[in-house]
């Protein structure tokens, strides 16, 4: 629903890489239609239609932009800066689903043992404990603590299943960034993130994006890994109904294990953040 | 190691190779290439040992193949005693498995490239594409649809060859460019029965079969 609400806030419209100087990346954002060029003479420009100039800014290895006149300012990952984490943007994938419900999915522990078989998740080990939801007043973020999921194959480093603590956190709309533990180095955590581009209402453009501690594994096999997962949820995304997210707590009934998704849509509900969701009439 | 595998963990034509092997028993080592994002399948390396720029590659007993058809006939030939999955004494089932590996590249054109574009947004004709699919679907819709007449599940024969293996990953894969299958319910039968395989094993968008399982259960 409303455009105005999402047109101030930033999001990600290009990898950093794709675009060497001379290159040009035709897309479409919040029903537009922008250009991004990286200038020989004047560096990277993001052109809107009549030819209107938006601002940008580079962050985790991707361009950013906003089409509003008063952008809120960018949230920060300052993990992502720590010395010795491998940083690995995985390209981009089309998916036919709301920005909202992508972003939905990713913050969802409970479907990784169906959807994500032997590598996020097994039967029987489907339970989902109890977990700590809630937003923090600070930065207006939805934080999730104490998730803890067993796990056959937690990262591409994983040898063996291990119990993986999460942390999920929502700072922006159609951003959802997670820290989660990370095999090799288990008091430290891995981060991965996932930056959503809206195109409408029903089309998104997902970049993931991961800062990890692995010393073994490929740039190769890394994306290949964060993108065989995401490439099993794309299938479901594109089958959920309403293709909206719903967002009046009557049309879908919550269990324990969807505490955050429950806390996601009130929180996008009380911004008045309801582009890609479907509010009930009143 | 038996081979190397030059894999795209996204590519329906790399996941027939690593479908077979698995359902061969064979190990092999594999080497992932950054197709996307990294459009590493066009580095000047990878051009060196296919010109082509495609994916999948094998390297065995010192050659280097890049045809998928021929990499399916030679692990056949190479690591099925049995002979089953490659039947090549009968004159008739050898010509019809090679006008399926033929009719597979068909699938890859048409259902393969649409969905590339539909994840990747490569650039496509997409509704020339989704109507081509859909012929090809409707024509291996007709054939498995006969087959039933005569107690058959598979392509050729009465045990899945390399002709089921070419043709199952672009067909199985196609909703993901928004070609259901609701139309062909020969084909979801014969999915169905890919799947139940011993050693199958899925890719991104083919889903294992305890889903299956577990509606069963809940009919009980």
């Amino acid at each position: 629903m409303t455009l105005a609400h999402a047109l101030d806030d930033w999001y990600c419209v290009a990898m950093l890489d794709d675009l060497p100087a001379g290159a040009t990346r035709e897309t479409r954002l919040l029903e537009q239609d922008i250009s991004i060029s990286n200038d020989a003479e004047s560096g990277i420009v993001v052109t809107g239609k009549n030819g209107k100039t938006h601002p940008h800014q580079i962050a985790f290895g991707h361009i950013w932009t906003s089409l509003g006149a008063a952008p809120r300012p960018l949230f920060e990952i300052p993990e992502g800066d720590e010395p010795g984490r491998k940083l690995v943007p995985c390209g981009v994938v089309r998916v036919k689903c709301s920005p909202l419900r992508a972003v939905e999915n990713f913050l969802d522990v409970a479907h990784f043992p169906f959807v994500h078989t032997d590598i996020l998740g097994a039967e029987p080990h489907t339970e989902v404990a109890p977990y700590k939801v809630k937003v923090r007043e600070e930065n207006d973020e939805v934080w999730a603590t104490k998730v803890k999921f067993y796990q056959p194959q937690a990262a591409h480093s994983a040898d063996d299943g291990i119990v993986t603590d999460y942390v999920y956190r929502v700072p922006t709309p159609m951003v959802s960034v997670l820290y989660k533990t990370c095999p090799p180095k288990p008091e430290a955590q891995d981060v991965i993130a996932i930056f959503v581009q809206p195109l409408d209402e029903e089309t998104c453009d997902v970049w993931p994006w991961m800062a990890l501690y692995d010393d073994h594994s490929t740039m190769a096999q890394l994306i290949q890994f964060q993108q065989e997962i995401f490439l099993q949820d794309r299938s479901i995304l594109e089958n959920q109904m309403p293709r909206k997210l719903p967002l009046d707590p009557r049309m879908e009934i919550p269990t324990r294990a969807d505490l955050t998704s429950v806390a996601y849509r009130q929180w996008l509900k009380r911004r008045g953040a309801t582009y890609g969701a479907e509010v009930a009439p009143a | 190691m038996s081979f190397t595998l030059y894999d795209y963990v996204l590519s329906g034509n790399c996941y027939k190779i690593r479908l077979l092997a698995a359902l061969l028993g064979v190990k092999y080592d594999s080497v992932a290439v950054d197709f996307h994002p990294g459009n590493e399948h066009r580095s000047e390396p990878m051009l060196a040992l296919n010109p082509a720029g495609t994916l999948p590659v094998v390297v065995a007993d010192g050659m280097v193949l890049t045809e998928t058809p021929a990499m399916l006939a030679w692990l056949a030939a190479r690591f099925d005693d049995s002979g089953k999955w490659w039947p090549r004494s009968d004159p008739r089932a050898a010509a019809e498995i090679q006008q399926w590996l033929a009719f597979s590249s068909e699938l890859s054109a048409t259902a393969g490239a649409a969905r590339l574009h539909a994840i990747l947004n490569r650039p496509l004709d997409i509704d020339a594409a989704r109507a081509a699919a859909h012929r090809a679907l409707r024509r291996i819709e007709l054939h498995l649809s006969e087959r039933v007449f005569d107690q058959g599940i598979w392509l050729v024969g009465d045990h899945p060859t390399i002709a089921d293996i070419a043709c199952f990953p672009y067909i199985a894969l196609s909703p993901d460019a928004g070609i259901e299958h609701d139309a062909y319910p020969a084909i979801r039968g014969w999915l169905y029965a890919m799947r139940g395989l011993p050693g199958f094993i899925t890719m991104p968008g083919i889903h294992a079969m305890h889903d299956q399982r577990g509606e069963e259960d809940a009919n009980v």
